[in-house]
């Protein structure tokens, strides 16, 4: 564990982009059991060659069923100055309904541990901007502009939990076992220029909405300025930042289910477009066209949580499947499971006695996994996105 | 009152003697009248050439050289002999100097002060041999969100509820800029336009109408509007990708289209509506449009006009407030919005103007996009940029600063033959482009110059698509205002703040 730069980069490094090969696991229980972090800990630290101990986190779904009903923030401050202006800040938009440290486990003896917090929160009605908006304004605005404040993760009956480590010490630093969740995301890195800082770690979280990310995004300039012109700031100069943001943006505020969301992340190929019949040619070209900003350019793979309106997990990598995703599902098809290697899978076997897959596959480049709650796989990622079989020969031209 | 002094040359035409077999193919080629025949020898006139290179081509014997005179002025660093020139021949006509092709002050290039980015380890680089990149660009309205009716999680059964502004495809970000018939001639108009066609990408008109021959290449031509509203009737407007409403050009900012009336034939005037061998001058500003919302309302009528099936879109030249007047145009309905920096091209143009009203393309395009992005317009609108685009990388450099389209022209006109000798008002172009003179004309292979131009076009979308595989990009709008990956090594640090590029180490 680092024990330094918990809210921000050092001077020396901020405004330069972070750069990062990194591990990824996620799995969602689709009948909404919820289970201990254990098994996510197993998938994610048997995945050694993909971390460099600056950096890793962990994303829970279903963590605070008590409070559900209200936005849970995670925090982690410098002092406890900055604590209390964040305090105070909250109470201007809305009440407090609890605020108390999240617990950790310090071994040793540290000079200044981070102050981990959480706040669940109830914004203050607003008629001119729904609850949501509100929440957003409040995390760009602690963000961007409270010094030594940070907000990890922002969304209802979850939480991120993240720092400056090797995914084993965050484990054991936030004691990751004792939450039980229905979807867990985790993330290591391997960043190449920076000293690694505690709120540049993933999951990325903005809302109910987590990602984690392997990869380099080639088109961050086209994507941040798009999101910029909606209101987004981008402050931590990441490219895991602006895809949590772009899926905010399809999925929440322009209500976009996500199976399109995908579409407009990782478009099929034009020379693929054109296979499809008349209408679905015209849908697919207008999105690629309406979002063409929205595309993510370069070697990503993703696996994205999402908790509204219907808890759904996505894995999607980029068009050329230059990172690496492998999907498996349980006997019973209960449960979903995503990494970057099949390790994560056979370390699963081996510390679970009963544990079996049904099936293992890597799914298609640019075609996204979605399990949903109640619904189960959707999408396999190995299908067309469209039925190509239904074409007359007269519209295959 | 015409005084002319006696200045000397900028060429020297040297005939080699022993070479010349007197065959008079260069009297006849020259369309300047350098040559003639004295009875016993070629003579050359030096004093006439303008350095176009046909008479050193066409010579059988390669026996013509044509030289810088060595006749030496007086050196000045302060005035140049550009400078003398200018005034001599002011003093000796009395009158606004014209010119063509455009601005040639040796004015530092932006373009050239920036470096491209490419990958390296943390990302892998993608070779266009092996795998696709896109360079697809839809030409139009977008709108600012889409919705849709969603039945089930089958992507079949989706349906598109937001209503779709017309837009038309073209497989390269590439306009080529407009040049009207009238200041090129009717086979260059037509190479460009089969071209265009077969390339599938886009051509303006110029402001000089369409001649009911080219009806047939409509679909990759955008007819211009411009304030004379030359050849503008319905079968104009509707016989159109697309309809751009000419408020300025870049070599030209502030001015209408200067036609001289050498080069308005019968064919031009046909075209034009207008009585033959008259003057073409287009006033300055549209007499309809004082303020924006006069613009907004000539967007409608011509959208109505056409009854909403093409995009309709404004250009104007590269300003001082090109940002702001940007945004009052898209707001006033454009469809797409060309700007024209102050190097941009023209068929003629007063030299005063031309040399120094405008500013640069790519500080203007920088600004528009910045602008367009602050009130979340930006990707609404297809922006096209131009003024002398010269090469691919030009081209590359353009798309990342934030445009979608690159326009270009002269560079259409060099694939063809032009020697960019900067006589285009003269109507007297030996290479049969800029010139409506029967003789000359003919000079001009239809074929040849539209293959030339699709091996052009086909070589810069190429080296575009190298130039993405190495920033590990598969699709030209992931480029798009990408100013992550341009780095600016030039002199002023303060070019660099504007285009929003950091300097090359940072």
């Amino acid at each position: 564990m680092r024990w330094e730069n918990y809210t921000s980069l050092p001077e020396a490094f901020r405004n330069q982009r972070v750069f990062d090969g990194c591990g990824i696991s996620g799995f969602i229980n689709i009948d909404g059991t919820r289970v201990s972090g254990e098994k996510i800990i197993d998938m994610l630290c048997i995945l050694k060659e993909r971390e460099n101990g600056l950096g890793a986190g962990y994303a829970a779904y279903g963590i605070y069923p008590k409070f559900k009903d209200y936005y849970a923030f995670h925090f982690i401050f410098d002092t406890d100055a900055a604590k209390l202006k964040v305090l105070d800040y909250l109470e201007k938009y809305g009440n407090i309904i609890q605020s108390e440290p999240i617990p950790t486990n310090i071994c040793g003896d540290i000079d200044k541990p981070p102050i981990t917090w959480r706040v669940f929160f109830e914004p203050m009605r607003n008629k001119n901007q729904n609850s949501e908006a509100n929440i957003v304004q409040i995390v760009m605005e602690i963000n961007a502009n409270i010094n030594n404040a940070f907000v990890m993760s922002s969304g209802k009956n979850m939480g991120v939990f993240k720092g400056n480590g090797w995914s084993y010490e965050i484990a054991n630093f936030y004691k990751i076992k004792e939450y039980k969740a229905y979807m867990w995301l985790g993330h290591s890195r391997f960043p190449t220029n920076t000293p690694g800082w505690w709120g540049g770690a993933h999951p990325f979280n903005l809302l109910n909405c987590s990602v984690v990310h392997n990869g380099e995004i080639t088109s961050y300039g086209t994507n941040r300025r798009f999101l910029e012109s909606f209101g987004y700031k981008c402050t931590l100069f990441t490219d895991t930042e602006v895809i949590a943001y772009l899926i905010d943006l399809l999925c929440r505020r322009h209500k976009i289910p996500t199976s399109i969301a995908a579409i407009a992340l990782a478009p099929p190929l034009f020379n693929e477009i054109e296979k499809f019949n008349k209408k679905s040619q015209i849908i697919f070209k207008n999105i690629r066209a309406t979002y063409r900003s929205a595309m993510l350019n370069g070697p990503f793979s993703i696996v994205v949580g999402i908790s509204d309106p219907v808890p759904t997990m996505m894995g999607l990598s980029d068009r050329k499947k230059l990172r690496p995703l492998v999907v498996g599902i349980s006997e019973d098809e209960n449960t979903v499971y995503m990494s970057s290697e099949e390790a994560s899978f056979r370390r699963l076997m081996i510390t679970n006695n009963n544990f079996g897959l049904k099936e293992i596959w890597h799914p298609k480049s640019g075609t996204a996994v979605i399990a949903k709650f109640g619904k189960g796989l959707i999408k396999k990622g190995l299908e067309s996105p469209l039925k190509m079989n239904n074409l007359s020969p007269m519209e295959v031209v | 009152m015409t005084i002319a002094h006696e200045i000397i040359s900028y060429y020297k035409v040297n005939i080699n003697r022993e070479d010349c077999r007197k065959c008079k193919r260069c009297i006849n080629n020259c369309s300047y009248g350098v040559f003639s025949f004295n009875g016993e020898k070629i003579v050359a006139e030096s004093d006439k050439c303008v350095a176009c290179q046909r008479c050193v081509v066409m010579c059988p014997e390669k026996a013509i050289h044509i030289s810088q005179n060595e006749s030496y002025l007086p050196p000045h660093g302060n005035y140049t002999r550009k400078i003398r020139n200018i005034i001599w021949a002011q003093s000796g006509n009395g009158g606004v100097l014209l010119s063509a092709t455009g601005n040639d002050r040796p004015i530092r290039s932006i373009f050239d002060d920036l470096l491209l980015d490419a990958c390296q380890v943390t990302n892998p680089s993608i070779d266009p041999l092996r795998e696709t990149i896109e360079t697809k660009i839809f030409f139009g309205r977008k709108p600012k969100k889409l919705e849709f009716i969603v039945e089930s999680d089958d992507l079949n059964d989706v349906s598109l509820k937001t209503k779709i502004d017309p837009n038309f495809e073209i497989d390269m970000p590439i306009m080529i800029g407009h040049m009207s018939l009238g200041s090129i001639s009717y086979n260059a108009c037509k190479a460009i336009y089969q071209a265009a066609g077969e390339l599938n990408i886009v051509a303006g008109s110029g402001e000089g109408g369409l001649y009911s021959d080219f009806y047939e290449y409509a679909p990759n031509i955008i007819t211009e509007i411009a304030s004379g509203r030359f050849g503008v009737d319905i079968n104009y407007l509707n016989n159109a990708a697309g309809l751009e409403i000419k408020i300025g050009q870049g070599a030209k900012p502030g001015h209408g289209g200067h036609l001289p009336g050498e080069k308005v034939s019968s064919l031009i005037a046909q075209t034009r509506m207008i009585p033959k061998g008259s003057d073409a001058l287009s006033p300055y500003p549209h007499h309809d449009i004082y303020s924006i919302e006069d613009l907004a309302q000539l967007i409608a009528a011509l959208k109505e006009a056409t009854r909403y099936k093409v995009p309709v879109g404004v250009k104007i030249a590269a300003v001082h407030n090109s940002a702001p007047i940007a945004v009052g145009i898209v707001r006033g309905g454009a469809d797409f919005l060309t700007i024209d920096g102050f190097r941009g091209g023209t068929g003629a143009a007063p030299r005063i103007i031309r040399d120094h009203a405008g500013i640069p393309i790519e500080l203007a395009i920088a600004a528009v996009d910045e602008r367009l992005k602050e009130e979340n317009l930006r990707e609404g609108v297809t922006l096209i940029a131009g003024g002398s685009i010269r090469y691919s990388a030009d081209l590359i450099k353009v798309i990342a600063l934030g445009a979608d389209v690159a326009m270009c022209a002269l560079p259409v006109l060099i694939a063809m033959g032009c020697r960019v000798c900067q006589q285009c008002f003269r109507g007297l172009c030996s290479w049969g482009i800029a010139t409506q003179q029967e003789y000359l004309v003919k000079r001009l292979d239809i074929n040849i110059a539209k293959n030339r131009i699709i091996n052009l076009f086909r070589s810069w979308n190429e080296e575009l698509k190298e130039v993405l595989g190495a920033m590990g990009i598969d699709s030209v709008e992931s480029l798009r205002s990408n100013r992550e990956r341009l780095r600016y090594i030039g002199p002023n640090p303060r070019i660099a703040d504007i285009l929003g590029v950091k300097h090359a180490g940072e």
